[in-house]
């Protein structure tokens, strides 16, 4: 009977390394371990044994049970992996095709520079205001000490609706707007379209967008004017700026300067793209005048301040690279889906 | 405004600087220098040779073969075709291995077989004109009638070699149109002395008494009128020096008199004007506003029709100049002029720019004047014209100068206190220091006073004192400061609102857009706006670019579908795109407009439609809290598809129009199908809700249950779909259309609508009695539209 469980053993190890599919295998346990298989029918016999037999055999066919149950198991697994694997192979795909299209849209270019500059002075404490794009005189010109005739206002030129009524040559009007209803302290930002009558061309738009900033509080002073700026500065173009300010003329500033950014191209040494001075200026600057404080009702020997603008078709072309501000009123889906 | 270095070191002594230094010292000063060119930079291996011997060509009978002299121990050969020269003449030649002034590379060659060794040069190789040097022969060889020897650079010989500096000068500097104003800047950022000249006339020639009558009648416009008279012109070439110093300040040489009035000009910022007195009727100068229609030709031909608000200088009859703009051409200087009078004026600042603007002519003259000039400097002005008439032997001065004289004591004073200078510009100088600065600009210190000179009209407040001192300490040497307190540093409700319907409008996949807020009247046409529409009403600009931008729009679809259609003509297969547009819409006359924020959407392309646009319109509302809106179809909007647009609202209150664009509005915008909406942002604002409360997630079951009946084709789904709400009331969870069927089995004008619902308590698990119920009620509401259970 030994021999016998062993033959069965043997059997069935030789039996399973052949095996190839798990219907095979069910074949073998049903042959094997089934009810009417060969080691149940073993079993049976059992009881013709002697009763110092039975236990050893007992035993015996026990752990030959076991044993190939086992090796089934281990058999299945295997040959279910390997099924497994076969199937996933003939479910391969050519993973080079295109994807499915999901398509987001994005932000206009110069909003993006805009939004980005808000950032920045939100960031020091700046308020985002706005105001009116058609705009009357005072508050254009005569309010920012540019009277009537002054000589400045050949620069601008301007669009008028009527005599009195314009379209803002520039974002400061809000300065005067603020100063008026809102008590010092004031630390604002505002962005906007700005018109001036220069036709189109690559580096001209009758409309363009500024940025205006005004502080205004007691003992605002010229340093602190650098200090924000210099700040700014480094925050848009990168800590390693190097910034100078530059003595100027606004109407409505004084001191005035204006803010230069050693080149990027050629750090200072001269190249085509500062057009050999070494210096990219990027905006205007000073300390608000005292009579335009008081213009707006504000006491300037008890107030002082500073206002800053900036042109950002400027700032976005040198940023993207563009050669031709007519492309940012184009809107082309291929020039605007470069900006994601 | 270009200025000659040469003429610049007569007044101050800057020393060895490089020009780079130089731009850049006083760049950083206030006086933006924008470049700066040596005089024949290009010009190399060009010298002075003196003519040896002259031959004829062995094979061309055009040609010459020269010996020259260059200064070397041998003589070289040039073949030359000029037949201006002689032996012994010195000539410019062009050696081997030379560059002419405008970059061309001269070497050695043959002609017809006979060996040159460099080319003489006329007056255009050397990058001059005759007006440079007048004896010289135009069109052949450049005869040099200079003290030089052979071998010396041509540059030195004729004295080509000023540096030319280019600044920019802000209208608030009249001062520094002129070489005495940058010079003084000049001493001022090196910290050297001005030194400036007082002119002296020694006259005596006879008496000018009774020679001619000026009156000024109209003060204000003309403060100041002062003239000198100069017998016995004698009208020739001026000298080389001035001639250079002219050149390289960018003015034409032309005779010594016109000379003398640009040189003055040029030196003390003064415009001057000279003219023949012969022509001056009755002997009497007018200084007057002009009548309207009077006419004058100016020197440059043109005659120009005056208005009464153009001042000029007229004798007894007519006007002889523009005041401040230009002359006459009649009583201009001719070759046959003996006696003319020196204008040294001043005029109103606003009148000239008025006048040169109107009259199309901004000249030098008029470009200083309409920046305010010093009253104070026609004396000095004319006394140096004088001079310099004596010095050129132009003309005999006679004695006493003709003035009226109508300015006032234009003294400013200003308050000095250093303290508050320091203060406000966050510095620590001591006083002494600034009074050095502002002594540096002509400013005087008296105890605590400032007198400042009358060339300065832009000082007079505290501020422009600050000013003064921060440039000259340097504004790069003052410390940088934060500020503190005071900030908000917050994006308002309304910004953020803005940002989140932008970034939702992308996240659906359109991109932002930015139009010009003018239009063309005719876009309204194009848009089939009716023609009584109050939209048609737009602010308009009187004085536009052109029609494409001629009024403010009142609308922003037509912007949108300017770009819709650029895209599609630029053969982009699709476009989805917004823009957060203004609109401006007149209210009364003279009173700014309202600016109204519009959301417009515009898209074409393959598989979009109008439940496309609806579909965004309806994610957007849920992403900014508008949970329930109206809408029906929008029969009377113009540039809509009658059929396949609609109005929507909340509550009542008006947002927009939403839907296909009609036929013939995209043909007029050359576009394909398009749809769009524009919402009006302003009111979506005022129904934001930022707010967001939780709702528990449901514990109890759901149960679903389909419906489908038979109605009117006209009647809407969303009149049928409100019907069930309300009838399910607060046990409806959802209500959703699945299917909408019209043809074989359904009657003709009936559809066939089916809705799958959804209903769920919170509190317990729904019993079969209470659906049937609410079915029950369901369906009496849908039969009570007219439709019928589908069986």
């Amino acid at each position: 009977m030994k021999q016998q469980l062993e033959a069965i053993r043997e059997k069935a190890e030789n039996k399973l390394k052949e095996l190839v599919d798990t219907q095979e295998l069910e074949q073998l346990r049903v042959e094997i371990l089934g009810k009417k298989g060969e080691l149940t029918s073993i079993l049976k016999q059992m009881g013709k044994l002697s009763a110092e037999e039975r236990p050893v055999i007992g035993q015996l066919a026990n752990e030959i049970r076991s044993y190939i149950e086992s090796k089934i198991d281990e058999k299945k697994s295997e040959l279910e992996q390997a099924q497994l694997l076969k199937r996933l192979e003939n479910e391969k795909i050519d993973v080079t095709l295109p994807g499915k299209e999901f398509s987001l849209g994005n932000r206009h270019p110069l909003e993006t520079v805009i939004d980005e500059i808000k950032e920045i002075f939100v960031g020091m404490g700046f308020e985002i205001v706005e105001g009116p794009e058609v705009e009357s005189d005072y508050y254009n010109f005569e309010a920012l000490n540019i009277p009537k005739d002054h000589p400045a206002r050949d620069t601008q030129d301007t669009f008028y609706i009527t005599d009195n009524i314009l379209l803002r040559t520039q974002t400061s009007p809000v300065q005067v707007r603020i100063m008026e209803k809102q008590k010092p302290p004031i630390r604002i930002l505002s962005p906007g379209r700005v018109y001036r009558s220069d036709a189109l061309d690559a580096t001209h738009s009758p409309l363009f967008h500024q940025i205006e900033g005004l502080v205004v509080d007691k003992g605002i002073t010229f340093a602190d004017l650098k200090g924000t700026l210099e700040t700014f500065v480094k925050r848009l173009y990168g800590e390693d700026s190097v910034v100078r300010f530059r003595p100027h003329h606004f109407p409505f500033t004084e001191p005035s300067a204006e803010v230069d950014v050693q080149c990027f191209g050629c750090h200072g040494k001269g190249c085509r793209l500062c057009k050999n001075e070494g210096w990219i200026e990027i905006l205007g600057c000073g300390m608000v005048h005292p009579k335009v404080l008081e213009n707006c009702g504000i006491d300037p020997e008890e107030y002082s301040g500073f206002a800053l603008g900036l042109g950002l078709e400027r700032v976005a072309m040198r940023r993207y690279g563009v050669d031709d501000i007519r492309l940012f009123y184009e809107n082309d889906v291929r020039f605007l889906r470069q900006f994601k | 405004m270009n200025l000659s270095m040469r003429w610049l070191r007569e007044f101050v002594d800057i020393g060895e600087v490089s020009p780079r230094e130089f731009a850049e010292a006083m760049t950083m000063s206030g006086s933006k220098v924008e470049c700066y060119e040596q005089e024949g930079e290009k010009l190399s291996n060009v010298v002075v040779c003196k003519i040896v011997s002259i031959e004829k060509h062995p094979d061309a009978d055009k040609l010459r073969v020269c010996m020259v002299d260059i200064g070397e121990a041998e003589p070289i050969q040039i073949v030359t075709a000029a037949t201006n020269v002689n032996v012994g003449d010195l000539v410019p030649v062009a050696k081997d291995k030379s560059t002419l002034a405008d970059g061309t590379k001269i070497s050695k060659g043959k002609l017809r077989g006979v060996a040159s060794y460099g080319m003489f040069c006329g007056l255009e190789e050397i990058g001059i004109t005759k007006n440079d040097f007048p004896y010289a022969d135009e069109d052949g060889v450049f005869v040099i009638q200079e003290d030089c020897k052979p071998g010396d650079d041509i540059r030195d010989a004729i004295g080509l070699n000023d540096l030319k500096v280019e600044f920019e000068i802000t209208s608030n500097r009249p001062d520094c149109f002129s070489v005495i104003g940058l010079a003084r800047e000049a001493a001022a950022t090196f910290g050297k002395e001005l030194k400036l000249h007082t002119p002296v006339v020694k006259a005596g020639n006879g008496s000018s008494d009774g020679m001619i009558d000026v009156k000024i009648e109209n003060e204000d416009l003309c403060k100041v009128y002062a003239a000198r008279i100069v017998k016995n012109v004698r009208v020739k070439p001026s000298p080389r020096w001035m001639r250079e110093r002219l050149r390289a300040m960018g003015v034409r040489p032309i005779n010594n008199i016109v000379d003398i009035t640009n040189y003055v000009m040029l030196e003390y910022g003064q415009p001057m004007h000279a003219f023949d007195l012969r022509f001056i009727k009755d002997n009497k100068i007018r200084i007057r506003c002009a009548k309207d229609g009077e006419t004058i030709t100016t020197l440059d031909g043109i005659e120009r029709t005056l208005k009464n608000t153009n001042l000029v200088i007229a004798d007894s009859e007519k006007p002889v100049a523009i005041a401040g703009v230009m002359g006459g051409e009649y009583s201009g200087i001719m070759d046959d002029t003996t006696t003319i009078v020196f204008e040294s004026a001043n005029f109103a600042g606003s009148s000239v720019r008025v006048t040169a603007k109107e009259q199309g002519m901004r000249t030098d003259a008029s470009s200083r004047f309409e920046k305010g000039l010093d009253p104070n400097s026609c004396i000095p002005a004319l006394e140096r014209a004088c001079e310099l008439v004596e010095m050129l032997d132009a003309g005999d001065i006679l004695d006493g100068i003709i003035i009226d004289d109508r300015s006032k004591d234009n003294k400013v004073e200003i308050d000095f206190d250093a303290d508050k200078i320091n203060a406000f510009l966050s510095t620590d100088l001591s006083r002494d220091k600034m009074v050095e600065i502002l002594e540096k600009i002509e400013c005087k210190v008296c105890g605590d006073k400032i007198i400042v000179p009358t060339f300065r009209p832009d000082l007079l407040h505290f501020c422009d004192i600050a000013e003064e001192i921060a440039r000259f300490y340097g504004y790069n040497n003052i410390s940088s400061t934060s500020v503190n307190g005071g900030g908000k540093g917050k994006y308002s409700e309304r910004q953020k609102f803005n940002n989140k319907v932008m970034d939702a409008m992308t996240a659906m996949g359109l991109s932002e857009i930015m139009t010009y807020s003018f239009i063309s009247p005719k876009q309204y046409e194009k848009l089939m706006m009716p023609k009584d529409h109050i939209l048609r009403n737009s602010l308009k600009i009187s004085n536009p670019l052109g029609e494409d931008t001629s009024i403010m729009r009142t609308t922003a679809l037509p912007s949108m579908l300017d770009i819709l259609s650029k895209n599609y003509n630029n053969r982009n297969k699709q476009a989805y795109l917004f823009e957060i547009a203004k609109e401006y819409i007149p209210t009364e006359e003279n009173q700014l407009p309202d600016e109204i924020s519009k959301l417009i959407c515009g898209m074409y392309g393959e598989n979009i439609d109008y439940f496309t646009v609806k579909g965004i319109a309806e994610e957007l509302f849920r992403t900014i809290g508008i949970k329930d809106f109206d809408i029906e179809r929008a029969k009377d909007a113009y540039a809509y598809h009658p059929g396949r647009s609609a109005l929507i609202s909340v509550d009542g209150t008006m947002i927009g129009t939403i839907g296909e664009i009609h036929p013939l509005v995209c043909k007029n915008f050359e576009l394909c199908t398009a749809y769009c909406f524009d919402f009006d942002l302003d009111t979506l604002f005022e129904l934001y809700s930022s707010e967001h409360k939780y709702s528990p997630l449901p514990k109890f079951p759901a149960v679903s249950r389909d419906i489908a009946v038979i109605c009117d084709e006209d009647l809407p789904v969303l009149s049928l779909e409100k019907a069930i709400s309300k009838a399910a009331g607060k046990l409806l969870e959802e209500v959703k259309l699945f299917d909408i069927y019209q043809g074989k089995q359904i009657e003709a004008g009936k559809k066939s609508v089916a809705f799958n619902i959804t209903l769920r308590s919170s509190d317990a698990t729904l019993t079969d009695d209470q659906i049937k119920s609410v079915m029950k009620k369901a369906v009496a509401a849908l039969e009570s539209l007219g439709a019928e259970l589908r069986s």
